[in-house]
């Protein structure tokens, strides 16, 4: 039978959550580094057993944590993230030119192809990779060595490469989103990056639609669909149907077009997810009421789902790595929020479940789909 | 475990006592005080040198990897002394040479979330 593995990275621990194919009973193990923020914890798409953890910490800084028996035991691979050549500066808060430096890992991405490669999205932002399983990490500079980089400035949560997302029919094209830079594309395996941000429009910045300077907080696509792509910016849901050369907004009627997820339906391209969050100023559900909001229609038509869900007093926030969805025949989505709650819907969103009520405020959420 | 004051040394080299946060000490999967062997001048950097080399998970987690400078929430005691802001070329204290007394790497108390 089937089976599902939820990979949960917390602020205090890492946490592996296993179920069969009903999706109701589920055993949890954890935490895994105790005590460590764990951005995030993801698996290879070609060999499960193998899942990559970023662990930081202010005081003791970045580990990559390897394990290749789906999580049961670990071990720390390479650490030594180093920019290539002169790093040079990008803009800091107040204007002025900041060197780059490396803070922290947010996102990593196995290859879909190969478990021994692997990418991490980094603060500072750049896209390293792997090539050896997590021993050794080349920065692919192109990116940061756009003519664009003096120009990126960080969001509140810093200057982060946050999202990456490779295209399942090309192996030459990957998207990456970076807060406050925007989404960028390569068309040739990550040595040149374009910008595509054409459509959005940012009321907060100087510039509304300028070339760089979004803050993008998540970018999805489904796999089947590789030029459609979905994206939660700080304000608006967007989409783009060329690779991400234009966007378009979809917000309809949402109750606000301001979240940090959104995530595809596995087997429906234009099923949508985004949770949305009341305002950039309060971090929580408008009204108290925690809704997933999904669309059928690629966009624009909302509804939301509630049950199973609190829909008074609730004040969590869902953070952009923080849903996913598994590829069982009815499809599950998953989401963790910033108060500890991890909710499993095994019917595409109808109803929900608390698989547990009581973690560490949630950063990340991965599931894998088990043969 | 009460270490061994006169530890012995092999070709010139020197064992020491290093003491390093909880948190370390599960990354390195050692229950306690951690000994290392030390070649040439007994300085704060020979022992981080030598405590890295020994457990190189640590790498990074005390002092930069590219730089080997002190993270900014880390700090290194000895003898009651902060050693923290020494030349990391300063001679470590007789007593942690001699190996009474351990080199202490300390998770700053600094809040935190």
């Amino acid at each position: 039978m089937s089976g599902i593995r939820l990979l949960v990275g917390t602020r205090k621990g890492a946490f592996v959550m296993t179920s069969d194919g009903a999706r109701k009973n589920w055993d949890i193990s954890g935490p895994h580094f105790a005590g460590w923020e764990i951005y995030h914890v993801n698996g290879s798409p070609v060999n499960p057993d193998r899942i990559y953890a970023s662990q930081s910490s202010g005081w003791f800084g970045q580990l990559i944590q390897r394990s290749d028996d789906g999580g049961k035991t670990w071990a720390p691979v390479d650490n030594h993230f180093v920019y290539d050549g002169v790093p040079g500066t990008h803009q800091w808060y107040d204007g002025t030119a900041h060197p780059w430096e490396f803070k922290r890992v947010w996102h990593l991405e196995p290859c879909l192809r190969d478990p021994e490669t692997v990418y991490a999205g980094v603060e500072d932002a750049a896209l390293f990779r792997s090539r050896d399983g997590g021993h050794s990490w080349q920065e692919l500079s192109g990116l940061r060595k756009h003519g664009s980089g003096p120009h990126w400035a960080p969001g509140a949560g810093g200057m982060c490469l946050h999202t990456i997302v490779p295209d399942a029919s090309n192996p030459q094209r990957m998207f990456i989103a970076i807060s406050a830079a925007g989404a960028f594309r390569t068309d040739d395996g990550g040595e040149t990056w374009q910008p595509i941000n054409h459509g959005l429009n940012s009321l907060h910045i100087p510039d509304p639609t300028a070339e760089v300077g979004h803050c993008v907080h998540s970018v999805a696509m489904h796999p089947a669909c590789p030029g459609v792509l979905f994206m939660q910016k700080h304000w608006d849901v967007m989409r783009s149907d060329d690779a991400g050369d234009n966007w378009h907004e979809v917000s309809g009627n949402l109750p606000t077009d301001f979240g940090f997820a959104i995530d595809v339906h596995a087997h429906e391209p234009e099923t949508i997810y985004v949770v949305p969050i009341k305002s950039d100023g309060e971090h929580y559900p408008p009204e108290g009421k925690l809704r997933v909001y999904r669309s059928r229609s690629g966009g624009n038509e909302w509804e939301p789902l509630t049950k199973g869900l609190p829909q008074s007093n609730c004040y969590v926030n869902v953070l952009r790595d923080a849903m996913a969805v598994d590829r069982l025949d009815q499809c599950g989505v998953y989401f963790g929020t910033t108060g500890g709650q991890v909710y499993c819907s095994a019917d595409a969103g109808d109803n929900w479940m608390p698989i547990v009520r009581d973690l560490p405020a949630v950063l990340s959420v991965e599931v894998q789909t088990l043969a | 475990m009460s270490p061994s004051p006169d530890i012995p040394a092999s070709d010139g080299a020197r064992a020491i006592r290093i003491a390093i946060p909880a948190h370390l000490r599960t990354l390195a999967r050692v229950p306690g005080e951690v000994r290392v062997e030390i070649t040439g001048e007994p300085t704060i950097c020979a022992a981080l040198n030598a405590l890295e080399s020994s457990y190189p998970m640590l790498r990074g987690t005390i002092r930069d990897r590219s730089t080997l400078e002190r993270r900014a929430f880390i700090r290194y005691f000895a003898c009651a002394e902060d050693m923290s802001h020494l030349p990391t070329d300063s001679p470590l204290p007789d007593a942690v040479v001699a190996g009474t007394e351990p080199l202490l790497i300390i998770g700053a108390i600094a809040g935190g979330v």
